[in-house]
């Protein structure tokens, strides 16, 4: 079969299959190629579900904020499944006044980006969500953010891209980019070489090595990410929650499952390979969010898992050109918080693919922040 | 295993089996999981995150290998190529007030 195409996109996570999906839908010519057996394999399918603006840095606000008001609400009928987006608000907890100070910090930097968030008090917090603890003493609350389905999504922009024509390989594992002329060209995996006109590095933290390949660094390192999900109970809350300690996050699913995020403080530490979930991780995250919903203490704990974050040096993602490499463009080191911005992110990968104006500045997030 | 996903492996045929439940826990149908393979799911974790197959209460020690029987008839495969997906700890539901006493260390003793 063809090895060429107008772009390749390395990784078949949320971030490719969203640009695939762009592409594809301008009739551009697409072939994903993913390492792993499994579409969606890294960080896409292991993460909170987060569809946050709040807490977020100046520099990537700006694509929640577009992809909240203009992705999201549309994303159902515009890939034909459900993905399960609650737009519920998001709950920020704080238990102490050092952790209303975070929040009022957190809170007017969000402001004065043009985000609705404000600080409320701990009564109002529970009439927003009534199964908190009197522990809160103070939130900070952003109407506008939710959660989705991280599964779905990224599965969901795999089926409508594939629909339209962009081709997926599992279990091509890339080696090298190879230039031609300069230029950013051939994608060489074990097996075969893939030729583009574009080349677009979205596999997470693997995406270190490949760019290496061509003399592109982005500081990264991989930091353990775990995750409980519990039985299925009656619907009873819907805002996605996090808290000042950084204890819990987490949210219910449609399908009445709690997924709690889980903060044990060795993330950076984790043992290399595989992610495999620590044994002190779940009760750890069993301990924090008793002592915010002790409502919750007979809820079991189906089961337990782990993903890697590729975080960046300043924790926030490098989408870009590079100058240095025409022809290539990256899209990594979303750092644990590129779920919720992935079908915005997808969106403007696919333009710089396609080397036309990108619809959000995204000048701040740019390869060169790292040249010296 | 390289695997294009735009391979053709014919279209979907509704079959007469298509009402059994495979997946008791979350209540998945042998239909439900054979259009999820021709949605483009070819493994079994992808079709565990698409329809939530063997993700209940179980964790799939009932339906994996009646997963991995549909798959292969579908793409025309072995079972023995399908891969099973991770094992998940905990084996058994375990309360999160359970979950919660385990201060670790030798506090308790």
């Amino acid at each position: 079969m063809n090895n060429r195409a107008d772009v390749v996109i390395v990784g078949a996570g949320a971030i490719g299959c969203s640009a695939a999906y762009y592409l594809a839908k301008q009739k551009i010519n697409v072939i994903v190629l993913e390492g792993s057996d499994n579409i969606g394999n890294g960080g896409s399918s292991r993460n909170g579900g987060g569809v946050r603006q709040s807490g977020r840095d100046p520099r990537e606000l700006p694509i929640a904020m577009y992809g909240i008001k203009h992705i999201w609400p549309n994303l159902k009928e515009e890939l034909g499944m459900d993905v399960e987006y609650y737009q519920q608000g998001n709950l920020r907890l704080g238990k102490s006044e050092a952790n209303l100070k975070v929040l009022e910090g957190l809170t007017s930097r969000a402001v004065a980006c043009g985000l609705d968030v404000r600080m409320i008090s701990g009564k109002e917090a529970r009439e927003i969500c009534p199964y908190l603890s009197d522990v809160v003493m103070g939130a900070s609350w952003c109407p506008t953010d939710g959660h989705a389905n991280p599964l779905l999504t990224t599965l969901a922009f795999y089926r409508k891209a594939r629909q339209l024509g962009a081709r997926f390989i599992t279990g091509e594992k890339v080696k090298e980019i190879r230039k031609i002329k300069g230029q950013a060209r051939q994608v060489v995996t074990e097996n075969n070489v893939y030729e583009g006109d574009k080349i677009i590095i979205a596999a997470g933290m693997d995406s270190r090595a490949i760019l290496n390949t061509v003399g592109i660094d982005v500081p990264m390192s991989p930091v353990l990410l775990e995750t409980l999900v519990t039985e299925a109970v009656e619907p009873m809350f819907y805002q996605m929650l996090g808290t000042a300690d950084a204890d819990f996050y987490g949210h219910q699913s449609t399908h009445g499952s709690f997924v709690f995020g889980i903060t044990s403080g060795f993330e950076p530490f984790a043992k290399a390979g595989e992610p495999v979930s620590s044994s002190h991780a779940v009760s750890l995250a069993s301990t924090g969010i008793l002592s915010y919903f002790p409502v919750l203490e007979n809820l079991k704990v189906v089961r337990s898992w782990a993903g890697w974050i590729d975080d960046c040096a300043d924790h926030v993602p490098v989408i870009s050109t590079v100058e240095e490499v025409p022809g290539l463009v990256v899209a990594c080191g979303f750092s644990g918080h590129g779920f919720g911005i992935s079908p915005a992110a997808g969106m403007l990968v696919s333009e710089l693919a396609a080397g036309t104006e990108t619809t959000v500045d995204i000048s701040a997030l740019g390869y060169h922040r790292f040249r010296r | 295993m390289i695997r294009d996903r735009s391979k053709d492996i014919g279209e979907y045929r509704p079959a007469s089996d298509d009402d059994m439940l495979i997946c008791r826990c979350e209540e998945v149908t042998k239909g439900e999981i054979r259009r999820a393979i021709h949605d483009g799911m070819y493994t079994l974790t992808e079709i565990r995150r698409y329809l939530r197959v063997g993700m209940g209460l179980c964790q799939g020690q009932t339906c994996t290998r009646l997963v991995k029987a549909i798959i292969a008839s579908e793409l025309g495969t072995s079972p023995a190529e399908t891969k099973p997906a991770t094992a998940r700890a905990p084996m058994r539901p375990v309360e999160m007030k359970v979950m919660a006493k385990d201060t670790g260390g030798s506090k308790d003793e």
